[in-house]
């Protein structure tokens, strides 16, 4: 056995990993980031969101409750007036929506490592001097999941509405296109999401004790459960899918992209 | 593993197994004196990191502290951090390194060293005092406990803890955060909370969920889950435990809705 020999390295280093642990935070900031940079130029690109031959309406843009949308793009009315050209349209659902995802208690994960490093990775030490995490006003306000968890749920309705009239064929009657089973993905992925929400989870049957009680919320507690077992891949997937539903119908909308017709 | 250091020849193990030499770097020191030093131990297939700390100690160094017992996984007694990462050594395969890696161990880093790999974990203790025991409805004795396990079983996951304390170790708002150690009670404890603030028979008088906040510093947690991934028991802490918790404070704390369905009285 050979002689021990020491070496300079204080336990107080910031980490003693040496794996790529800083590879994961950064995949997620990068994911994080292209999304809402897309979201906000869509946002406030403000056009090709309906393709009216194939019935497709972009999901930033769902529901359309501005008078400002474009003829047959609002499916339940103009609520909302013009206010101003650049007020477009999403201003009045998107926050609600990126509300649901900002207090999502898997992107609070997944910001709090990628930019807030708090911690960047498990037993890597975080740059701050004081820590108060969400005992304190403004991520206090955290606990408001729930309530948008709510309009989450009602926005999915919408969407879930916006995939049936995308049956419609272009010349009438019924119709599917690539641009329809996409957009049936999205929701199918945009269900699962908000339906794995650990609020969701904890509304269904987590509050009470006694399952033996409440049989069938035991049953519903136990598929959320199950599907909140994938709350981070639904999470991913979602947000890809709308990202991608929207490009898409973009470029449908725009006639960069001639929709391909499976049936009419 | 198969692995060799360097050029040095391979060994033969007692029961013939190859073996190697592989580098060990581990603290030695006391309190907050110490450093980190280098060795070369032998290493049989199949090993796992508190054996090569054993051998460290039979062959070299017997002063080394490590606290150990069961070598199973199941007493929670060699916690300690190798290469950076809260784990149990009896449960750390040596095949996880690379051959050429050197393989560092050190002590918790949230609690004080007593010595070597050896912490002070009293924290611990102090806080699961805090913690209301479970409360039995009058009349009913020990022994006479009747529940369904639909009921309990959310309670029994909690029950695999092994007390190995990673999830504290592992937890920054006291790892990184000396000065929350008062507020904060850490994973471990909040899972206590939670186990018996869900168990069906527990007739606390007082609100778990609410002394989770305030005594036991439930606002602190923002749900990072290193706390699930680094437990050996493969508890789903945070999501069946913390968030849980948070969900029942925000019922009495933060949403009006459940007010207005309450029953009084």
């Amino acid at each position: 056995m050979a002689a021990p020999t020491t070496t300079s390295g204080p336990r107080r280093t910031r980490t003693l990993r040496t794996d790529r642990w800083w590879l994961p935070p950064l995949g997620t900031a990068l994911g994080l980031s292209a999304f809402v940079v897309y979201g906000l130029v869509r946002t406030f690109m403000n056009t090709w969101y309906w393709a009216p031959e194939q019935h497709y309406l972009a999901p930033f843009f769902s529901p359309c409750l501005s008078e400002a949308c474009v003829p047959g793009a609002s499916h339940l009315g103009t609520p909302f007036p013009d206010l101003a050209p650049w007020v477009p349209p999403p201003v009045f659902v998107l926050p609600f929506v990126f509300g649901f995802r900002l207090t999502c208690y898997y992107y609070r994960k997944a910001y709090y490592r990628a930019f807030w490093l708090s911690p960047p990775a498990c037993a890597v030490t975080e740059p701050h001097r004081r820590y108060t995490g969400e005992s304190r006003l403004p991520l206090l306000l955290q606990n408001a999941h729930r309530y948008f968890f709510y309009a989450a749920v009602l926005v999915a309705a919408v969407l879930t509405y916006d995939t049936v009239l995308a049956f419609h064929g272009v010349n009438g009657g019924v119709g599917v296109g690539l641009g329809t089973l996409l957009m049936v993905v999205n929701v199918v992925l945009l269900w699962g999401y908000t339906l794995s929400c650990h609020s969701c989870r904890h509304l269904v049957g987590g509050r009470i004790n006694h399952f033996s009680r409440h049989p069938v919320r035991y049953r519903l507690w136990t598929w959320v459960s199950r599907l909140n077992g994938r709350h981070m891949s639904l999470a991913w997937a979602s947000l890809f899918s709308v990202a991608l539903v929207d490009l898409y119908v973009m470029l449908v909308a725009s006639g960069a992209f001639p929709d391909p017709r499976l049936i009419n | 593993m198969t692995a060799t250091v360097g050029n040095v020849e391979p060994l033969r193990g007692r029961n013939g197994a190859m073996g190697q030499r592989v580098r060990l770097r581990v603290w030695r020191g006391s309190g907050d004196e110490g450093e980190l030093r280098d060795y070369e131990v032998e290493a049989e297939e199949g090993e796992v990191v508190l054996d090569l700390l054993h051998r460290l100690q039979a062959t070299h160094c017997p002063d080394l502290a490590v606290r150990w017992n069961c070598k199973a996984g199941k007493c929670g007694s060699c916690s300690a951090e190798v290469n950076g990462r809260p784990r149990l050594t009896c449960m750390t395969r040596m095949s996880l390194f690379d051959p050429e890696e050197t393989v560092t161990v050190t002590p918790m880093r949230t609690f004080p060293v007593i010595k070597d790999l050896v912490c002070d974990v009293s924290y611990n203790y102090v806080k699961a005092r805090e913690v209301p025991g479970f409360t039995p409805p009058a009349g009913v004795e020990p022994g006479q406990y009747r529940m369904w396990q639909r009921d309990v079983e959310r309670s029994q996951e909690f029950r695999k803890c092994i007390e190995c304390f990673l999830c504290q170790d592992t937890c920054h708002v006291i790892r990184d955060h000396e000065e929350n150690k008062e507020a904060f009670s850490g994973p471990r404890f909040l899972m206590r909370v939670a186990e018996l603030e869900m168990h069906p028979l527990d007739d606390y008088d007082g609100d778990r969920a609410e002394e989770a906040r305030g005594e036991h510093g439930l606002g602190l947690c923002n749900i990072t889950k290193c706390c699930t991934e680094v437990c050996p028991e493969h508890i789903r802490i945070t999501d069946n435990a913390l968030i849980p918790l948070k969900e029942r404070l925000a019922d009495r704390r933060y949403d009006p809705i459940p007010w207005l369905f309450r029953r009084r009285g």
